[in-house]
């Protein structure tokens, strides 16, 4: 199997050749990649999508790390952080990544696998009067559609 | 009077009515009016990354039926997330006519979609179709010795699909505000995000992202920030009050729409500005100005 980046190698099974990402994880990376519409395996690890992105302080992983975990079929442990709360789909890693792929799409992705399982990281029951009374509409329903299901 | 359909939305109705009276008056002055559609619905404020669930491509969609029945090829927006989220699901239909497909099979019986429509910005047409010198000729009260910090935000220009201008170093306000007789002045932070929807869970996030945008604004000089989202304008403008219990410091830098500026320079009077629904009031400013 010599040739074939780690991630690429293809297992024979029963006579079929797949490929790394459709086997890992009980094919939870390859729903990650039906979901987000984007190939993990194309991150080259330049680091700019972290460079960029305006929440990296907030992030236990950084972006580009998301990216390399995924790749290593890491899904559970960047499932479970708290870097895709913390995103919030700004897109400036996506436009700013040389090979053209978007992180933004990956991220939804992931929330989405919690938010299916009715996950859900925001309770519009909890949110304080206060707050209903101050933000603009488009706030809370933002707010609401990203962060619950 | 040229005539083109207006879809406010749901904030501009509500707690952004300064934005939307500013809006109507001063593209009325410009010799266009806003025909707000008879019927419409919330866009859903964010577009939906899944692209396995079409469902939350439903309400843009159905936004753009409203305006095919009524015979429009055109339909406007001032709100940067219901541009954001109709430009992506009209270019998400057009590319993929699978996907147009199983949305009209849904919206049945709505009239089926057929991806005609066409959705500009405000900004847009305020280049293209009327354009900056015909801005200028209609300035009465120029803006001089204003300075402003152009503030673009994310889903102005991000992602390509979406930009109504460059991704990373948009021109379009910063032209705006020097045709009305402003000085523009150049932030680097000209898109970066606000901190968005985490306002409503996490205030520090935004105190945090609003904040080093207004201070960098001022570091430039800025006596204002200019912006084109109601979102961007909360964080930045009310929330100027976590800021300052965050870090003892108030900034007190006012944020104006666009469309206010147009309206103080074309002279339509404070009035349509609606000030009083600012956190930090402008109008000190605008009165040292000689602006009101
Ligand atoms: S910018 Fe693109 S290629 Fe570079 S690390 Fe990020 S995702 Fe990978
Ligand atoms: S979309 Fe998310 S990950 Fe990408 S730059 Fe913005 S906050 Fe960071």
């Amino acid at each position: 199997m010599q040739g074939f980046p780690l991630g690429y190698r293809p297992v024979d099974e029963g006579g079929i050749l797949k490929p790394a990402n459709e086997r890992i994880h009980g094919g939870l990376l390859a729903k990650v990649e039906e979901i987000s519409g984007e190939k993990v395996f194309r991150c080259m690890q330049c680091g700019s999508c972290a460079a960029g992105c305006p929440m990296h302080d907030r992030m236990d992983i950084s972006p580009n790390q998301v990216w390399k975990l995924l790749q290593m079929g890491e899904v559970e442990k960047v499932k479970e952080s708290k870097s895709i709360w913390a995103c919030f789909s700004c897109y400036t890693c996506g436009v700013r990544c040389p090979k053209g792929i978007d992180l933004a799409r990956v991220m939804e992705a992931l929330r989405q696998l919690l938010l299916r399982k009715r996950r859900d990281y925001a309770d519009g029951n909890k949110i304080p009067e206060e707050t209903l009374r101050e933000v603009p509409p488009i706030a809370i329903i933002s707010c609401l559609r990203k962060l619950s299901g | 009077m040229n005539k083109i359909a207006y879809y406010p939305g749901c904030t501009l109705s509500n707690t952004a009515k300064n934005f939307d009276l500013s809006a109507r008056e001063s593209m009325k002055a410009l010799g266009w009016e806003l025909d707000e559609m008879p019927k419409w619905n919330c866009c859903g404020t964010v577009y939906s990354l899944a692209s396995d669930n079409l469902i939350n491509h439903v309400a843009p969609i159905r936004l753009l039926v409203r305006a095919q029945e009524a015979g429009h090829d055109r339909l406007t927006t001032l709100c940067s997330m219901c541009y954001h989220t109709i430009k992506m699901a009209n270019h998400l239909v057009r590319k993929d006519p699978d996907k147009l497909e199983k949305i009209n099979f849904y919206m049945e019986p709505d009239p089926a979609y057929k991806g005609k429509v066409e959705i500009v910005h405000v900004l847009e047409m305020l280049k293209k179709d009327i354009g900056f010198e015909s801005i200028r000729a209609k300035v009465v009260k120029p803006l001089n010795g204003l300075k402003l910090d152009c503030y673009y935000g994310c889903l102005l220009t991000r992602p390509k699909e979406a930009a109504l201008d460059d991704v990373e170093q948009p021109t379009v306000m910063d032209d705006l505000v020097k045709a009305l007789g402003a000085e523009a002045v150049y932030d680097p932070y000209l898109t970066e995000c606000c901190g968005s929807y985490h306002t409503v869970m996490d205030k520090d996030v935004v105190a945090d992202k609003a904040g080093r945008i207004i201070e960098s604004a001022k570091k430039k000089g800025a006596e204002a920030i200019v912006t084109s989202c109601p979102l961007c304008f909360f964080n930045l403008d009310a929330r100027q009050k976590d800021i300052a219990a965050k870090t003892g410091r108030a900034p007190g830098l006012p944020i104006l729409y666009f469309t206010q500026l147009m309206a103080l320079a074309f002279g339509l009077g404070p009035e349509v500005c609606m000030f009083d629904l600012h956190y930090v009031d402008p109008r000190p400013l605008l009165k040292a100005k000689n602006l009101m």
